[in-house]
């Protein structure tokens, strides 16, 4: 291995997930921080680097958003950065952190995710508008959902895939996050699959109930090295394989039906873990599912199930947490079941994988035995994705 | 594992004064350039005519035109005049606005394959003229069908994508 440190993942923490939060970016950082260093048995003194990760300056109206983390992401007096990929942050953060412990410059990183999507007026959907191109698309009067409409019925049609399909996808969702401790009040549940169908349409043929919410939250995991994670009492998980890959800016010029661009970060993560066939050797995963669509889509660019054949799989159940032959998708109830503070949201699934293979998931913990689990999450405009493998 | 941290508002407590609020409105206010690829792609609008710019090296035949090839890596100096028709690549019946308010009748955003540009090189654009229901437009538009732009009166052009004013149906 060409790297200089093996990476563990220490800890993880999270604050709820809300549509408005009373506290302050600033307070949420530092919540999900200090849960996860308690769940480290760390504190911040422990600590030598920070990554922070949160999506667009415009939600919070903050310049430089990064900056104003600081203090509450426990930056203060050490080496700091924040990066940012869109919706793809949650987990290009664990990748960021990562890279700061495996070139062997430190032994412990604090990685935090924060979002506060609410101050936005007069909603955060307009702060979104403003990654069409100028000339060329800003002009027809865009809006966010058209992209993602336009992508699910390209992929719908290519394959012939039913609504109920895409449904059902939601239906599971929803349910496992009634488990989750965090999720966003009104947003998971128990649904029919009549009651989702029924849901008001959004941008055809994106509905209500097959969107993630808008949300409020934050979440940390704790880094550390081999002979760091080696003096620490309960056995570490593993950063196995990380991957990220970005595709054109050009999106009218790609062909939609297939995120090329995450096929291209899971190869790469793959190839790290030593994962020749990752069906076998990947027990569990949370893919990124702003959309009811975007979990099958992204199942397919991770080489989980064949072009087209994820919904094939979903209507026979192959994505539930209870399955004994298939791979849990979205045991946490994803970002359809807990909520989307959006770089938050990718750290609550690497979070997951993380109690998924330390058994401590509780009510979430799938069936079947896990020994090596994936987050991914993807962004930008709609063209970057992000992968972590863990493995214990 | 013990619950999480966070303090959930309702929107009453943000409207009642149990919270205390303070607003910002921000009086952004840019001017864009439209740079060498753009403003030749925008002037040929002006004309009525659709512009691509072409790759010598992989060939493609590109819009929104650009004066580099961002596979082959390499500048790009050839333009060419598309016919202006296409294909449907992807749509959509838009319900919502920027703002999340909802609108009473859609609209219909498209991919537009073009006639002339390599395969599966589109642009974003507006379908009209295809009814104003759900069930209509859905009825009507299938990926793969024909469409054709209709173009405001040259007197009203003014170097803009809205020079198209949409796309629809082709006859036939
Ligand atoms: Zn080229």
């Amino acid at each position: 291995m060409p790297y200089q440190n093996r990476v563990a993942v220490l800890g993880a923490g999270l604050t709820r997930f809300m549509r408005r939060a009373l506290e302050t970016p600033k307070e949420l950082a530092f919540e999900a921080a200090k849960t996860a260093l308690e769940d480290a048995g760390l504190t911040i003194a422990d600590i030598d680097c920070v990554v922070s990760v949160t999506a667009p300056e415009a939600f919070d109206g903050v310049h430089m958003n990064g900056e104003y983390l600081a203090d509450g992401a426990g930056a203060w007096g050490k080496p700091y950065m924040r990066t940012y990929v869109g919706g793809g942050s949650g987990v290009f953060g664990l990748v960021a952190g990562w890279y700061h412990i495996a070139s062997g410059h430190f032994d412990t990183c604090l990685v935090v995710a924060e979002e506060k999507m609410s101050p936005a007026l007069p909603h955060p959907q307009g702060a979104f508008n403003a990654i069409y191109d100028q000339f060329t698309e800003r002009p027809l009067g865009v809006n966010l959902l058209w992209i993602f409409a336009l992508e699910m019925n390209r992929y719908m049609q290519t394959h012939g895939i039913p609504m109920e399909t895409f449904a059902r996808v939601a239906q599971k969702n929803k349910r496992n996050g009634i488990d989750h401790p965090s999720a966003q009040p009104g947003i998971a549940g128990d649904f029919t699959i009549e009651q989702i169908m029924a849901s008001e349409v959004m941008a055809w043929p994106v509905q209500r109930l097959m969107v993630s919410p808008i949300s409020d939250g934050a979440g940390a995991m704790v880094l550390a090295s081999e002979r760091f994670a080696r003096r620490m009492s309960r056995p570490p998980v593993w950063i196995e394989g990380v991957g990220w890959n970005l595709d054109t800016s050009y999106w009218t010029n790609r062909d939609l039906y297939y995120p090329r661009y995450l096929e291209k970060a899971a190869r790469m993560a793959y190839e790290m873990a030593g994962i020749s066939d990752p069906r076998r050797d990947i027990h569990v995963v949370e893919p990124y599912d702003p959309f009811a669509y975007k979990e099958l889509h992204h199942l397919e660019g991770l080489l989980l199930a064949d072009k087209g054949q994820a919904p094939r799989l979903a209507e026979e159940g192959f994505w539930e947490r209870d399955t004994a032959q298939g791979i849990p998708a979205s045991p946490s109830g994803g970002l359809l079941g807990v909520g989307n503070p959006i770089a938050a949201a990718g750290m609550m699934k690497l979070a997951e994988i993380y109690w998924q293979l330390q058994g401590q998931a509780g009510p979430r913990q799938v069936k079947r035995e896990v020994r090596r689990g994936l987050a991914q999450a993807w962004g930008d405009l709609m063209q970057v994705g992000t992968v972590v493998i863990m493995g214990r | 594992m013990e619950p999480f941290s966070g303090t959930s508002l309702t929107d009453h407590a943000l409207v009642s004064g149990e919270v205390l609020l303070s607003f910002w409105q921000p009086k952004a206010l840019y001017r864009w350039d439209a740079g060498v690829a753009i403003s030749a792609f925008l002037d040929g609008l002006k004309a009525g005519k659709l512009l691509a710019t072409r790759c010598p090296e992989c060939r493609r035949t590109l819009a929104p035109p650009r004066v580099f090839c961002e596979l082959c890596f390499r500048p790009i100096g050839d333009w060419v005049e598309l016919p202006g028709a296409g294909t449907i690549n992807t749509y959509s019946v838009s319900y919502v606005n920027w703002d999340a308010t909802r609108r009473r009748t859609p609209e219909v955003p498209v991919v537009v394959e073009l006639d002339g540009a390599s395969p599966g090189i589109g642009i974003l654009h507006l379908m009209g003229e295809v009814g104003t229901t759900l069930e209509e437009i859905t009825g009507k538009l299938r990926i793969g069908a024909p469409v054709q732009p209709v173009w405001k009166p040259a007197a009203e052009r003014e170097g803009a994508i809205t020079d198209i004013r949409y796309f629809r149906l082709a006859e036939g």
